[in-house]
């Protein structure tokens, strides 16, 4: 793949739950090694845009390319194209009867094969880089929230993916926990991952994005680098918006 | 009459340890009646063991049917051809547990024995079937309370990560489910060991049958049925010590 080629390309998606519309034609492209960053008022959709890329909400209609394939194709073999996507959520979803060590091995030794020893090797590299080895063997509900949210992004990461969708991924912590988590993420960022971040943190959203998606009614109202967001917004619901969170 | 009282005076004038000595000869120990009670035993084990393993093979493939259908009732209808075969499967399962539950373990055991299998004289075979097939409906719903009792993230977590939906089952779900509806899950085979003791309606010589063979023998109550009701409380209380070791051990994971 070229790199003037998005990694995800999305076109008219449409999300509807009976009578809602969730998402109402909502295109984009998503770039590697891009950070995008999705705000939006709660009810704007941002969620399920992020849900419906890796097919957790199945879309009404539109399309979803990733790598050139439509993921929205019924025939796809979505499984297999989930492990290239990881994702991380608000609630953590850490699976409570393993270790920490074991819910990051887990899937890198069913889906891909890896040996325990190669699995676990992965796993304790990247439990130094978020500063969390000496967990390695505590259960999730030994951990703190931030902890606990620092563990699902490695969790994710040692699929290898090719892009990390996170679904406001601080939005249960308690505020002291935010930063540890943001600081994770912006590592990552530095380090060339793709990501589609849903957050209310507008300054993670400034410094670290390098591209912003501001949601609201189920469509796309207003996208462009952090400094045409937040220092030259155009539409009036924008600014509204940021005259509330800033 | 006499003959009565004159062993309740016997009894009070402290001579019934003697009594109850006697009585406990008489039951178990003379002509050799205690292997009755032995073989009785070892019915109503084969019959509990066996109908608790296709109990839980049956509750576990009835529930999993349930709860897929439940979990995918929204957005399955994808693949059209498998969701109808779930639905078909869905059916079949419903209208198992309906008549199942709907109807006394009695008649049930009855109905296979005599109808069903009337050319058949493997009582235990028989008796097992019944009861397993009965235990199997209240396995089910066990475990698909405990299935839909697990929060829906830890699905999307199994399926973010690319595994499928049998293999988030088996690694995410069911364990932790299985955790869960652990007490539920011993209660049921209480109820099962203790529900064989009307196999004797099928002329299957269990615990039970074997005690009111020698009260029907030896003319004396007390004995061979108290005697076998101590058995059952002792196989229960085993059962629920076994149980509360294994739901502490699985309890570790989550102090």
């Amino acid at each position: 793949m070229t790199t003037n080629e998005p990694l995800i390309k999305v076109t008219d998606l449409k999300k509807h739950f009976g009578d809602i519309k969730a998402l109402d034609g909502v295109s984009a492209e998503i770039y590697k090694g891009e950070v995008v960053v999705v705000i939006g008022p709660s009810g704007s959709g941002k969620s399920t845009f992020l849900r419906c890329l890796n097919r957790l909400e199945a879309p009404t209609g539109g399309t979803i390319l990733f790598e050139n394939e439509d993921i929205t194709d019924k025939k796809c073999d979505i499984d297999r194209h989930r492990q290239k996507m990881g994702m991380v959520f608000q609630h953590f979803n850490l699976f409570p009867h393993m270790t920490v060590l074991k819910n990051m091995t887990i899937a890198p030794m069913k889906l891909k094969g890896l040996s325990e020893e190669q699995a676990k090797a992965e796993a304790m590299e990247l439990l130094r880089k978020v500063g969390l080895e000496d967990r390695a063997e505590a259960y999730p509900s030994q951990l703190s929230g931030g902890q606990k949210q620092r563990i699902a992004i490695v969790r994710a990461l040692c699929m290898q993916p090719d892009v990390m969708l996170f679904d406001e991924p601080t939005s249960a912590l308690d505020p002291e926990m935010v930063g540890e988590v943001l600081e994770v993420m912006k590592t990552l960022a530095l380090e060339g991952m793709t990501m589609v971040v849903v957050t209310h943190e507008m300054g993670f959203a400034r410094e670290v994005g390098s591209r912003v998606i501001f949601m609201d009614g189920g469509v796309i109202v207003e996208e462009g680098t952090p400094a045409e967001i937040f220092d030259h917004s155009k539409s009036d619901r924008l600014k509204s918006f940021l005259a509330k969170v800033l | 009459m006499q003959f009565m009282i004159n062993l309740s005076l016997l009894a009070a004038s402290g001579g019934w340890w003697d009594k109850v000595k006697a009585d406990f000869a008489l039951n178990f120990i003379q002509a050799s009646r205690w292997k009755l009670i032995v073989s009785g035993l070892g019915v109503t084990v084969k019959v509990t063991l066996l109908a608790m393993v296709l109990g839980l093979v049956l509750g576990v493939v009835v529930a999993a049917v349930r709860s897929s259908y439940d979990l995918q009732k929204d957005e399955a209808k994808k693949n059209k051809a498998s969701w109808v075969i779930l639905s078909i499967f869905n059916v079949i399962c419903k209208i198992y547990l309906t008549v199942i539950r709907g109807t006394p373990v009695v008649i049930q055991l009855l109905i296979i024995y005599f109808i069903i299998f009337a050319a058949s004289d493997n009582g235990v075979m028989i008796a097992s079937l019944a009861f397993g097939i009965n235990s199997g409906a209240y396995v089910a719903e066990i475990f698909r309370s405990g299935i839909m009792s697990i929060d829906k993230g830890q699905m999307e977590a199994g399926r973010s990560l690319g595994f499928n939906y049998m293999q988030t089952m088996r690694y995410i779900i069911i364990p932790q489910a299985f955790k869960n509806v652990l007490p539920a899950l011993a209660n049921e085979f209480i109820a099962l060991l203790k529900e064989t003791s009307v196999s004797g309606y099928v002329a299957i010589q269990d615990l039970t049958r074997a005690g009111n063979i020698i009260r029907a023998k030896t003319y004396s109550a007390y004995m061979p049925l108290i005697g076998v009701a101590v058995i059952y409380l002792a196989m229960v209380m085993a059962l629920t010590a076994g149980v509360s070791r294994l739901e502490r051990r699985l309890r570790n994971s989550d102090h």
